[in-house]
């Protein structure tokens, strides 16, 4: 709290694009609503714009067992009930981490907020807004993520996973909704089958 | 399969790899019949570029013959087609504007990092040209696979020789560009600096487009000779002070257009490092822009400059007071290809545009090493290599 300017009032930019990140994070919580145990204190926030209509994008992302399909790190996801997933999720060293997720609120063909349940081995929320893009570009689509991750050494190991550069994870995962979205595929420059499950691009 | 891969600078062998495979619904598997070795691959062959890793295929001139296609490829079994350099996926907003080479989705989101520390938007792919531009593997290999089949390669007729129509990959639609980015108009006249493949086809293209001079800048008199067969004028900088030489040839006015196709070719691209050190911004004067330099003090006021040749970093002391004061207009960029190929390969049907005078050499793809080694060092007389896959080894005297 050591901000004594308000990110939210210095200009019209995004909160996510401040310089002061806790202050950010505090007001991006705010209208999120932090995951059930422990105050989230790690914010990303990603913005593409997608050439395709608002309504198909939302319904895509409103399944969410599709979010694997270009959601790198995320194993699968199954369907509990019509707010309810359970997530698993690569961790470092062929481990997995699980939470249960939960709509927290929704409007159709405008936004879906999601907070992970009590139990969850990474505590988080995300929210995805879609809205109309000018001159005809398609949705302009905004991921906001927010995640505490734990203590201790198995915490140490998901924090580094999950923080090194999780806004580049973040970036990627919507460069990949993109590409799925846009192209019906997502790009890869590996030659063959053997390459791409490398990971060789 | 065959292929030519990058081991390192001036390390390149024809090595034994595995199969290329359809990994997407819109790719499809060429069997390549020609591929040609380009200006660009030198700056890969002298180590200049970064994010090379041994063993990538090189190649991004190619043609060949449909083998295999994906569920959603548009392409038939048989087909004979040229393939655009520039991996464009035709749906996304930049595709949508025929900008192909800006294209959003060309570029494997992992990739897409290094282009936006350096550039701050990720550009299309392109293949053979390091991991910067995807890690697609090249063309100068047996085999291909060819992303985006459906919007990207031109089918072209039967009983057309491959050398009629490979260059539609790349250089002939880079300096149709180039001319058409110089804007020209009735009356004009164009300089083009640097006589290789690119700047030979923009002063044939500028002709085209109704330049009533063209005046060429080398020091290779064989390649002026081939400019001077398309009808330009000469200036071997090596004899001549080109600024003093292009103002009086222009009554003191200096040229209405410039096209620089010289670019980092001559002058090295010298980013050592670079992956560390993109995020301390710390590679400044890694481009030595001498051509474009020359060419923004010699163009006429309120002329055009049109800039195909390929820069990759910053440079230093450019002429920005010359290129404001004069009102000067810039035009550049990796050639949307997808964009001109249609319309270049009619011109070749219907004769108006000549593209086989530029070969030199055709070698077999085992003797793809040789022809870098030729072309990097006797630029003079090797203007152009086309190599083709299937034929023995020979042996040749470099
Ligand atoms: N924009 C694109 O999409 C695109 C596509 C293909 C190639 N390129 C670029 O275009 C440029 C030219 O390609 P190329 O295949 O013709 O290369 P090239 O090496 O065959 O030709 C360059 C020519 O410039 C001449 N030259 C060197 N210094 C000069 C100077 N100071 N003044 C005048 N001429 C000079 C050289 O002698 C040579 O003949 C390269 O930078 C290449 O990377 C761009
Ligand atoms: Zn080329
Ligand atoms: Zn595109």
């Amino acid at each position: 709290m050591a901000d004594t300017i308000d990110p939210a009032r210095a200009d019209d930019a995004p909160l996510t694009t401040s310089k002061h990140r806790s202050a950010a994070a505090d007001a991006i919580a705010g209208k999120l609503g932090t995951p059930e145990d422990g105050d989230a204190d790690t914010l990303i926030g990603r913005t593409v714009t997608i050439k395709r209509p608002r309504a198909e994008l939302y319904a895509y992302w409103r399944d969410f067992t599709n979010l694997p399909t270009f959601m790198d790190n995320v194993e699968r996801i199954e369907r509990l009930d019509d707010r309810r997933t359970h997530w698993t999720v690569k961790a470092p060293g062929e481990r997995t981490v699980e939470w249960t997720a939960v709509v927290t609120d929704e409007r159709e063909g405008e936004y879906i907020a999601w907070a992970s349940e009590e139990g969850a081995d990474v505590p988080n929320s995300g929210r995805i807004e879609f809205r109309d893009a000018q001159g005809g570009r398609g949705t302009i689509v905004s991921a906001t993520i927010l995640y505490d991750p734990p203590a201790g050494v198995i915490g140490k190991i998901i924090a580094k996973m999950f923080q090194r550069e999780p806004a580049i994870q973040a970036r990627r995962d919507l460069r990949r909704f993109k590409q799925l979205m846009e192209t019906g595929e997502v790009a890869t420059g590996a030659r063959n089958q053997r390459l791409l499950d490398e990971g060789k691009n | 399969m065959r292929a030519l891969a990058w081991h390192g600078k001036h390390d390149v062998r024809v090595d034994t790899v595995d199969d290329p495979e359809i990994l997407n619904p819109r790719d499809a598997i060429i069997k390549i019949t020609s591929t040609a070795i380009c200006g660009s691959d030198l700056h890969l062959y002298d180590g200049y570029i970064p994010t090379m890793q041994s063993g990538d295929i090189l190649g991004h001139e190619f043609m060949g013959e449909v083998v295999e296609i994906g569920s959603k490829s548009t392409l038939k079994k048989g087909q004979r087609v040229v393939v655009p350099f520039t991996i464009s996926c035709g749906s996304c907003y930049h595709c949508g504007k025929h900008q192909y080479s800006a294209c959003d989705n060309g570029l494997p989101a992992d990739n897409q990092d290094i282009a936006m520390s350096l550039y701050g938007q990720p550009m299309s792919g392109l293949f053979g040209y390091s991991h910067m531009t995807g890690g697609y593997s090249g063309g100068q290999a047996e085999y291909v696979r060819v992303p985006f089949s459906d919007v990207g390669p031109i089918v072209v007729p039967d009983g057309v020789p491959d050398e009629k129509v490979l260059f539609l990959s790349d250089i002939l639609p880079t300096g149709w560009m180039a001319a058409e980015n110089a804007q020209i108009e009735p009356g004009d006249t164009v300089a083009v600096w640097g006589c290789g493949p690119v700047g030979l086809f923009a002063v044939q293209s500028a002709f085209l487009m109704g330049a009533e001079r063209v005046i060429a800048i080398d020091h290779f008199p064989r390649r002026l000779e081939l400019a001077k067969k398309f009808g330009a004028e000469t200036i071997n900088f090596e004899e001549t002070s080109t600024y003093e030489a292009l103002m009086e040839m222009t009554g003191g006015i200096g040229p209405d257009a410039c096209i620089d196709s010289v670019g980092l070719e001559a002058h090295g691209f010298f980013i050592d490092n670079v992956i560390d050190q993109i995020k301390a911004s710390t590679f400044l004067g890694t481009d030595r822009p001498h051509s474009i330099r020359q060419a923004i003090l010699a163009c006429r006021k309120g002329g055009r400059v049109s800039m195909p040749a390929v820069y990759g970093g910053f440079v230093d002391k450019f002429p920005l007071g010359a290129f404001m004061q004069k009102g000067l207009t810039l035009k550049t960029g990796q050639t949307h290809v997808q964009h001109y190929m249609p319309g270049l390969l009619n011109a070749i049907m219907e004769e108006k545009i000549d593209t086989t005078f530029l070969i030199s050499h055709t070698l077999p793809l085992e003797n793809a090493p040789d022809g870098y080694r030729m072309f990097h060092d006797k630029q003079n007389e090797v203007t152009k290599v086309v190599l083709k896959p299937g034929l023995e080894r020979v042996e040749i005297d470099v």
